[in-house]
């Protein structure tokens, strides 16, 4: 290795800070959303958090409503995505012929580059009708939601669980099959419980993307800030409420409680997706030892 | 007596019962998978389908040319939000790309620790924040201090969401330049910078490009960060500092407004917007696939 110069220790070190720079970024994001968000942390303390009335014209938020929309629609997103994104990664990686399997996979990523508001659109006049003739009064509301998000999650879980499933050791298949294992059951017991974790990860990164969805959603579910258990009913979401309400918040409370419904919607995003990469790279590392 | 001698012992005999059940479950499970990824494909041709049809139909030369006509006027286009699309777009990159490939370069080159798994984490964490989060990131940022909607905010906005996606592909694309290149740059004297600046990215350039244009298409179709930073405009925008039009959010406030022919010029739009995303991912797989 040549010795080191002035020019490399200068590289290096720029560059080094503009990869630091993802860290400082994040922190500056949290701080903002902290920092502008103080006059309903006085005002309101932790209660915001589980406080259901949302009234602008009193003055009085509690973001119940929507942190309980956001829950259950991603979970109904996931209940709908899950055993569907699985089952298009078991087809890709064990049925699918290459050729085939390669358009099929690109066919599916397809679906993560249509962009938020186009499915909004499609929900809105193809979906919301089709809800309100299967009996949803007014065709908006939490199922049609938790669909839309549903189609939107899905090429996440289809294709980082396929690439994670390209990981596990062929010899520990082949064990499997010379003992007479039909290919679902090498399947079930042997690809899906080595790639256990890493399917979690992808999972979870598709419940990040559900939990942060906003134009869709806010497109479809209805906009109610009101707890209601019946899924067709409409509800509300934390994306929601800030795109719909922001720009018409009048007082810097209403405005700050927007900021601060954001700031939780971060929090649990970072917590969701720090999960997931975890998952994720833990696989590679397993698959890289066991290789 | 001779057929009983040699019959297999209970235990050993196959039970086809069993056997045929399983080959009966190995049977249905797989087809239920060609049935998911059938459903999901048909999902996809529907969604393209039904959008081809009805963008075409409400698409026409007007849509380019024109700016929105007042409320309850037909007709009109929507020329300001595409050139906004655009002029948004060029700001992000403008933000996104730079910061994004001078960390990327760090995580490719000299990455190979404890920093750089951290890096890349956390750039894979940040690409996960919602938009909209973005959205307030570039509201509190750009546009309180300024005591407007504009497009540059707009295009801050868009250029933050750039800067994870940017340095994740940055470092894909410069990793796959062979070593032997490196060494030969090093064989010849020069210093890790000259290597790294005029041997290695030069190298790696339609990669570089395709990575843009991916991380591009990633931002083109956002709509949440630009609802309270660009905001909207029914005319031209000057310069940087007014709010401004763009596709996605047309799409949004034509969709939910109550009249047709609003509808119908949301339709258009979104094939629009579609077709542009769709036309910069596939430039990107085509030059990737030259390369290959």
């Amino acid at each position: 290795m040549n010795s080191k110069g002035w020019g490399d220790v200068l590289f290096k070190n720029v560059t080094l800070l503009f990869s630091l720079s993802i860290f400082a970024l994040t922190a500056w994001i949290g701080w903002e959303l902290f920092k502008n968000s103080h006059l309903p942390m006085e005002k309101f303390g932790w209660s915001f958090l589980w406080d259901q009335v949302w009234d602008p014209v009193k003055e009085e938020y509690g973001a119940l409503p929507f942190i309980y929309g956001t829950i259950v629609s991603s979970l109904l997103a996931l209940a709908i995505a899950v055993p569907l994104g699985l089952g298009v990664a078991i087809f890709l990686y064990e049925l699918a012929p290459p050729r085939i399997g390669n358009v099929i996979g690109f066919l599916t990523e397809l679906l993560a580059a249509i962009p938020s508001v186009v499915y909004g659109l499609i929900g809105v006049f193809v979906l919301v009708p089709i809800m309100r003739n299967a009996g949803a009064p007014y065709g908006v509301g939490m199922l049609t939601a938790g669909i839309i998000l549903a189609v939107m999650i899905l090429p996440f879980i289809a294709t980082i669980s396929r690439e994670i499933f390209k990981t596990v050791p062929q010899t520990l298949k082949e064990s499997a099959m010379s003992l007479g294992a039909t290919r679902w059951e090498v399947l079930w017991m042997i690809t899906l419980p080595f790639s256990f974790s890493g399917v979690m990860g992808s999972i979870f990164l598709a419940l990040g993307r559900a939990l942060g969805e906003t134009m869709a959603v806010t497109m479809v579910i209805g906009n109610r800030p009101e707890i209601k258990f019946s899924l067709f009913e409409p509800g509300y979401t934390m994306a929601a409420v800030i795109a719909n309400e922001f720009t018409e918040a009048t007082s810097d409370l209403y405005v700050q409680t927007l900021i601060q419904v954001g700031l939780v919607l971060f929090a649990i995003t970072i917590i969701v997706n720090g999960i997931a990469r975890y998952l994720i790279y833990k696989v590679a590392k397993q698959a890289e030892v066991v290789a | 007596m001779s057929s009983e001698a040699l019959a297999v012992p209970a235990p050993y005999q196959v039970n086809f019962a069993h056997y045929r059940r399983r080959q009966a479950v190995n049977l249905a499970a797989f087809f239920l998978t060609g049935v998911c990824a059938a459903v999901t494909i048909g999902i996809l041709l529907f969604i393209l389908g039904y959008i081809a049809y009805h963008g075409f139909s409400s698409l026409n030369w007007d849509f380019f040319t024109k700016l929105p006509k007042p409320v309850g006027e037909l007709g009109g286009g929507m020329a300001n939000a595409i050139v906004g699309t655009f002029k948004l777009l060029g700001l992000a990159t403008f933000v996104g790309v730079p910061i994004g490939f001078l960390g990327g370069v760090y995580l490719s080159e000299f990455g190979h620790n404890k920093i750089g798994f951290m890096v890349r984490y956390a750039a894979d964490i940040l690409n996960g924040v919602p938009s909209i989060v973005m959205g307030i990131f570039a509201y509190t940022v750009v546009v309180l201090p300024m005591g407007h909607f504009s497009a540059l905010a707009g295009g801050f906005a868009l250029g933050v969401m750039m800067i994870p996606i940017a340095v994740r592909s940055t470092e894909e694309f410069l990793k796959v330049v062979p070593h032997s290149v490196r060494e030969a740059g090093f064989a010849l004297g020069l210093p890790e910078w000259k290597v790294i600046l005029f041997i290695v990215i030069p190298t790696a350039t339609r990669g570089l490009i395709t990575g843009i244009l991916l991380d591009l298409s990633r931002v083109a179709g956002e709509t949440a960060p630009l609802l309270f930073t660009a905001f909207s405009n029914r005319f031209w925008a000057e310069g940087w500092m007014e709010p401004i039009a763009s596709l996605p959010v047309m799409v949004f406030t034509y969709a939910i407004s109550p009249y047709d022919d609003w509808h119908r010029q949301s339709w258009a739009a979104a094939l629009v917007l579609m077709m542009m995303v769709l036309v910069t991912g596939l430039t990107a797989r085509i030059l990737l696939r030259e390369r290959n």
